[in-house]
């Protein structure tokens, strides 16, 4: 006997997610048992069954981040300060802080 | 920082940490989960045996059909529960042999007899809700493998407790003869019942809310029991045969007359009216069917 | 009230009487499969067949001006019309469980072919429907037939169909018992015909009926 994983399809377009284990000897038993346990009341609509001895398992997927990776997240960038600045000059320049829904009025000092 | 000591263990799963199959865990932790999950997975197998009977006698094609399909999730049930025990080093025919053996415990209730159609309601409707107060708990479990088989768990048991709830609403407004039935059957059942969540620890002397793996003391169970299915039991016109038990209504405690706890011992030590002849059951069942699991494990891919 | 049924109602009797009784035995291994996986597996081919018996059932209660479950049920036990292959007790014997699972399962393939071509609209659709569910059941008691006839037990599994196959042709009538030898492989032997009752029977009938028995007419 076996070990297979029962990965289950919730709904058309989901992901896979992981259902639960079970004991089989061959595959043509882990199909029948996977359909029994995991589709008898119709909750998935697609199944994956695996031997547990071809899952892969990665205990840390991750390597401690040590140097700063922080241009890879949306919280590495701080846009307000600058932003606020950017607008402050247009400003000076042209007299008027612009909402950004027209271009600029022509640059005097152009 | 993954726990390496017993005290770091402990402080990590009650702050709230899960536990996973292979993650390290003190040999005290993972031999009470084991007993604890097995005991659990033997009350779903052997509450089986009682139960199988009334499928061969339901009285409607629907009432077999549901019976059929309860008893067969309880079977599922303790599938998953054995293959969580097996992951954590305890192979499954070695439960079923310390079940056998009388090694290993199951839930009082299943050492009791079933006499009428009347038990078939009482108990899918009470002993099952009275099972459902502890795996709704349990979801809690800091072990996520078995935490996560309770979900499946208490949602296939939703249906067990209305199709319960649903043959005893057809006898009570039935025949004064099958009301009698649900009656005695209540009668019967009611000090099982009682009993069936454990006797009171408080939660700071029990192991097993220490490691988090039960988060409820056994009296807020049986507590939380009363309070939702007492009522229930009234507003039908049945009694309970306690006339001590009443709600307090200032401090919201039931009070009742104290369960035998000695009786409860000796049933789930392998005493109780049933025991033997079940376990016998079992026994005999799996040594005619051996041979299958040779021939499977022979030919095994 | 059977006595005088209508051939279609008869045959929907035999059919509906079947798969009760069949479900029935089936339901006994319940709890004591050889494996829990099993269990599970073959409780569920047990509630499908109950379910069918009860798709049959309505369809003859509605000719017959009764209800589904007074036809399971409210029969005496020689107005039964299912044939003696399902009546009898095989419990603890997984050999001869699985050889009628499998023979049963071939022989309803050529019933339920037969009744989609039916002029009979209703039984024509129902057969459609059941068929759909059968392939499960197909599937599981092909495998089990596949794994023991090619096991050790090879034996053991041949001798329980060496038994089962007279009872397994007296399921099904003239042209379909040739096409049941085809599919099986097997040559025809004189069959235990339908009309009959094993001895068991009365056992099975009154243990089926008790609890409805006690309170005749009663609701559950």
């Amino acid at each position: 006997m076996a070990v297979w994983e029962v990965f289950r399809q919730e709904r058309e377009g989901a992901p896979f997610q992981h259902g639960g284990s079970l004991d089989a000897p061959d595959r043509a038993f882990a199909e029948a048992y996977a359909k029994e346990f995991y589709g008898r009341r119709a909750e998935s609509v697609a199944l994956w069954v695996v031997p547990r001895a071809s899952v892969l398992e990665v205990d840390e997927p991750y390597v401690a981040p040590v140097f700063d990776r922080d241009y890879r997240r949306v919280d590495g960038y701080s846009i307000k300060v600058k932003l606020k600045e950017a607008r402050e000059a247009v400003a000076a320049r042209s007299g008027a802080v612009g909402a950004g829904l027209a271009p600029p009025a022509e640059d005097p000092a152009a | 920082m993954a726990p390496r000591t017993e005290q770091e263990f402990k402080e990590y799963v009650q702050a709230g940490g899960q536990v996973e199959t292979n993650d390290w865990m003190p040999d005290e932790y993972r031999a009470k989960l084991i007993k604890f999950i097995e005991m659990h997975g033997n009350s779903e197998l052997m509450g089986v045996l009682p139960e199988r009977e009334w499928i061969l006698r339901a009285p409607t094609l629907q009432r077999k059909l549901a019976l059929t399909a309860k008893v067969q999730d309880e079977v599922g049930h303790a599938q998953l529960i054995y293959r969580v025990v097996e992951d954590l080093g305890k192979p499954r025919e070695q439960s079923l042999d310390d079940l056998i053996a009388g090694k290993s415990k199951f839930h009082n209730v299943f050492h009791y007899p079933t006499k009428t159609w009347g038990d078939v309601g009482v108990i899918a409707w009470l002993v099952d809700a009275a099972a459902i107060i502890s795996q709704k708990a349990l979801l809690k479990c800091s072990y996520a493998p078995y935490a996560r088989i309770m979900k499946k768990i208490c949602w296939e048991e939703s249906f067990h407790i209305l199709h319960g709830r649903d043959v005893i609403l057809a006898m009570v407004t039935g025949t004064e003869e099958q009301r009698g039935l649900v009656q005695e059957a209540l009668d019967r059942w009611w000090a099982p019942l009682m009993m069936f969540h454990g006797n009171p620890i408080p939660a700071e002397d029990d192991p097993m809310v220490e490691w988090r793996i039960k988060s409820q003391a056994n009296e807020e169970a049986r507590q939380q029991f009363l309070d939702g299915y007492v009522p229930q039991i009234w507003e039908l016109g049945l009694t309970v045969p306690d006339p001590e038990l009443r709600k307090d209504e200032e401090t919201g405690v039931w009070h009742y007359t104290e369960p035998d706890y000695a009786e409860l011992k000796h049933v789930v030590t392998g005493h109780g009216p049933r025991t033997a002849e079940r376990l016998e059951f079992r026994r005999a069942s799996r040594e005619e069917t051996a041979w299958v699991r040779d021939v499977i494990l022979a030919d095994a891919a | 009230m059977t006595t005088q049924a209508p051939p279609r109602v008869d045959l929907l009797l035999q059919l509906a009487d079947d798969e009760l009784v069949l479900g029935w035995r089936d339901s006994e291994w319940t709890g004591i499969a050889p494996f829990l996986e099993e269990d599970v597996a073959f409780s569920s081919i047990a509630q499908t067949e109950i379910g069918h018996a009860r798709a049959f059932y309505e369809l003859a209660a509605a000719e017959l001006d009764t209800t589904a479950d007074e036809l399971a049920f409210d029969r005496r036990p020689e107005e039964y019309r299912c044939a003696p292959f399902v009546e009898l007790n095989l419990v603890h014997d997984w050999a001869r469980s699985v050889a009628r699972r499998w023979l049963y399962e071939t022989a309803d393939a050529l019933r339920i072919a037969a009744l989609k071509a039916s002029d009979w609209p209703e039984l024509a659709g129902l057969a459609a429907k059941i068929e759909r569910e059968e392939a499960y059941h197909a599937l599981h008691a092909g495998m089990w037939h596949e794994r023991l006839t090619r096991s050790p037990e090879k034996g053991r599994y041949a001798d329980a169909l060496d038994k089962l196959w007279p009872y397994a042709l007296g399921l099904v009538e003239g042209d379909q018992r040739r096409l049941l030898c085809e599919a099986v492989g097997r040559a025809e032997v004189a069959a235990v015909e339908r009309g009959t009752h094993v001895d068991e029977w009365p056992s099975l009938w009154d243990e089926m009926t008790m609890v409805r028995r006690t309170v005749p007419g009663g609701t559950w």
